[in-house]
């Protein structure tokens, strides 16, 4: 599951608030009209229960429209369905004729609904790169479209500006061996395959089969307007991962996976416009993104080693 | 080698650190001459400017003699005197190639620390947080000098350190400032701060041809250091700027105004001033922005308002509605300083001006710290310090 889609269960967590906001509001202030639909207008008890439920409804409305993470609150509409069922099936088993239909026919929009905010709790609820992560980064950099294309395409230059990148071996022109820091500090190595490959325009690669951290990328190159140079927009995507392997890898990304890769690309533009990347005491270790929240003093640092 | 280090707000420390060494191919390591203590230094040491660490060396004004180069430095050897621009830029980036040095797209390792405060980041400063590189400052005995081969500037043996010194920083600062003005004859500039910065940008209104110049300030003697370079002075502590500026300019208001003075602006208003300083120490506004309020307000209608004092976050009451309807321009920066080595290097040449002028005390670099505390409290008529090491 990518970002987006995790905004989007945020967003139908709460469509699902304003549902509960309306039929609370129908059930307080109309509660007769909902008894005769749901076939239950002969019991006295559900004089009482329906504007309960309302009560219910409006509850869910409140913590699921009022919250900034509505996606773990469908749980509450979870159980208030469970609630529903239970009643509605004991209201099923003692009725006959039209209204034995008509809570039948409750029972099973009830359920529906049931059905929709159980996917709902139970994707919102995951952290969006149990589902695989996809990344994506762009920016302009003043060398014409040839030359960055070219010194991409030349694959073993990733690691100088990719800051997971150990190594990557070019076997022939469309096989490449890659090496990446792991978590735990042991090394991840896969091979992956150039998929697509339009000379100054993009290129694509994903891992060959039976690589234990399933990948692929993609990097367009544009012409930047007014002479500016060269638009470079790169898309990572890192796939369901195989068990805890993937999941250590995608924590290894920190909780801002796009900021990271947003460095890779400023570091690629310092290596294309300057020569190397550009470092500085404070941040000794120029290429590890993470490093930049764990700065150093800003002071010379030892000698004996490389800093 | 000893280097000045900041060791917490209000705290500088004068201590041992490893010499620098060459990380890029385009450094360069020199050996420091002459360095200084900038206003803007003035903002770190009371913790103003976020991302600051314990042990940072400070100082971004500074130059010195080329010890050793880089492997990609060809125009510069040992023994070169060399001044070193304040923010360091790579001269490849498209803001590079625009002469917009202070935004160099490349000089800031850190960048993506400063696009969470600023949105986009700008160059790498020495010796000014983290979120501006993480580089070390020039208050020391040696510095790295990062791309060497486009920045600094080679001086002829012939002219002294104190008269070169300040083509690092406040001088260049100070002529953007007023170049930013867009002077034509008959121009009244009115510049807020009679600190090194606004000396210079006094002085520079007047080479560009202002016809006025009026210093606000409330230390008599810096204004009296105005005076001697030919501009009028308020004292606001004693009179209504906004009152006066409009006799003095016969209804008007000046047609550009500079703000020198930055993020810790005074007010002489105990309420106004304490109603800002609350909220700085509470954290919800970074700045205080008095004096930009005051040139907005101030400022001729269609005029300019060229901001040279440093800003770091957010300010509050920020009179926009003067600002939108009175047809203002503001413009602001770090300033390019790269842009104006060359020119001004020829006019201190050819005797122009003397950038000496501002200088009050001279120190040794390991009284740094005393340094810092007399220019921070205005002592002894502190205008501008020079530290040798
Ligand atoms: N843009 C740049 O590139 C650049 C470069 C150097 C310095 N600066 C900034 O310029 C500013 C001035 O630097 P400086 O070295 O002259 O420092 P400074 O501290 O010596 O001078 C500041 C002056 O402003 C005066 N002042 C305070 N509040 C005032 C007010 N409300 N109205 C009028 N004057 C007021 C102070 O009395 C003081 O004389 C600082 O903010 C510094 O960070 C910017
Ligand atoms: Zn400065
Ligand atoms: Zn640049």
């Amino acid at each position: 599951m990518t970002e987006r889609d995790h905004h989007n269960l945020e967003g139908l967590a709460r469509g699902l608030g304003w549902a509960s906001l309306g039929l609370g509001a129908v059930q307080l202030s109309a509660p007769d009209m909902v008894r005769h639909m749901s076939g239950v207008d002969d019991s006295s008890l559900s004089r009482v229960m329906v504007p309960l439920v309302g009560v219910r409804e409006l509850f869910h409305a409140a913590v699921l429209l009022g919250s900034r993470r509505p996606g773990p609150w469908v749980w509450t509409r979870v159980a208030g369905d469970v609630m529903d069922l239970t009643s509605l099936g004991c209201a099923v088993s003692h009725r006959r004729g039209k209204r034995r239909r008509r809570t039948m026919t409750a029972t099973a929009a009830v359920a529906g609904i049931t059905a929709v905010d159980l996917y709902t709790a139970i994707r919102a609820g995951r952290r969006p790169w149990a589902y695989g992560l996809s990344l994506h980064a762009a920016i302009t950099v003043k060398r014409p479209r040839d030359e960055v294309y070219g010194f991409w395409r030349d694959l073993e230059n990733l690691p100088r500006f990719m800051i997971h990148l150990r190594s990557v071996q070019v076997i022939d022109q469309r096989r490449s061996r890659w090496i990446a820091k792991g978590p735990a500090g042991k090394d991840v190595e896969w091979d992956a395959q150039i998929v697509e490959d339009r000379p100054e325009e993009l290129i694509a690669w994903r891992s060959a089969a039976g690589a234990r951290v399933r990948n692929s990328g993609s990097v367009s190159f544009t012409d930047a307007p007014g002479g500016r140079g060269t638009e470079v927009r790169v898309e990572l995507r890192f796939d369901p991962p195989g068990g805890m392997l993937g999941a250590a890898f995608a924590r290894m990304l920190g909780e801002h996976p796009d900021q990271q890769v947003r460095d890779d690309m400023r570091r690629f533009k310092q290596v294309m416009e300057t020569g190397e990347v550009v470092r500085s005491e404070g941040s000794p270790e120029g290429v590890h993104a993470i490093r930049q929240l764990r700065q150093r003093p800003a002071q010379p640092v030892m000698s004996g080693g490389r800093p | 080698m000893r280097a000045n280090c900041w060791m917490g707000k209000n705290k500088v420390q004068v201590r041992n650190v490893p010499d620098p060494k060459i990380l890029n191919s385009r450094d360069a390591i020199i050996r420091i001459t002459s360095t200084t203590i900038c206003g803007s230094d003035l903002h770190l040491f009371n913790g103003f400017i976020p991302t600051m660490k314990k042990g940072d060396i400070m100082g971004h004004e500074f130059m010195g003699e080329v010890v050793e180069t880089g492997p990609g430095v060809t125009n510069l050897r040992p023994g070169d005197r060399i001044v070193v621009p304040f923010p360091i830029a790579c001269g490849a980036c498209n803001a590079c190639q625009h002469g917009q040095f202070s935004v160099c797209e490349n000089s800031n390792p850190n960048a993506g620390l400063a696009e969470k405060i600023m949105g986009h980041s700008p160059a790498g400063i020495f010796g000014y947080s983290h979120m501006l590189g993480g580089f070390p400052g020039g208050q020391a005995e040696y510095a790295r000098v990062p791309f060497a081969d486009v920045g600094p500037i080679k001086i002829p043996d012939d002219l002294p350190d104190e008269k070169v010194l300040f083509l690092s920083d406040v001088f260049p600062t100070g002529w953007m400032g007023a170049e930013m003005c867009e002077i034509t004859p008959g121009d009244v500039i009115a510049v807020w701060g009679a600190g090194p910065v606004g000396q210079f940008a006094i002085a520079s209104a007047f080479l560009m041809g202002a016809e006025r110049v009026i210093a606000i300030d409330r230390f008599s003697y810096r204004l009296r250091k105005a005076e001697r370079a030919g501009a009028e002075t308020l004292n606001y502590e004693d009179v209504d700027v906004l009152d006066a500026l409009r006799d003095m300019t016969a209804g008007r208001g000046p047609d550009a105004c500079i703000d020198a003075v930055g993020i810790e602006a005074h007010h002489p208003a105990p309420m106004m001033y304490g109603y800002d300083r609350a909220k700085q120490m509470a954290r919800v506004e970074t700045d205080r922005p008095f004096a930009l309020r005051e040139a907005v307000m101030a400022c001729r209608n269609g005029g300019v308002v060229s901001v040279i004092g440093v800003y770091a976050g957010m300010v509050d009451k920020f009179p926009m509605g003067s600002f939108m309807n009175r047809s203002l321009t503001m413009r602001g920066a770090q300033c390019h300083v790269q842009r104006y080595l060359r020119p001004l290097l020829d006019r201190i040449r050819a005797g122009d001006i003397d950038p000496s002028f501002v200088i009050s005390h001279r120190m040794r670099l390991d009284d740094t710290p005393r340094g810092y505390d007399m220019f921070k409290h205005k002592e002894d008529e502190c205008l501008k310090v020079v530290l040798t090491p």
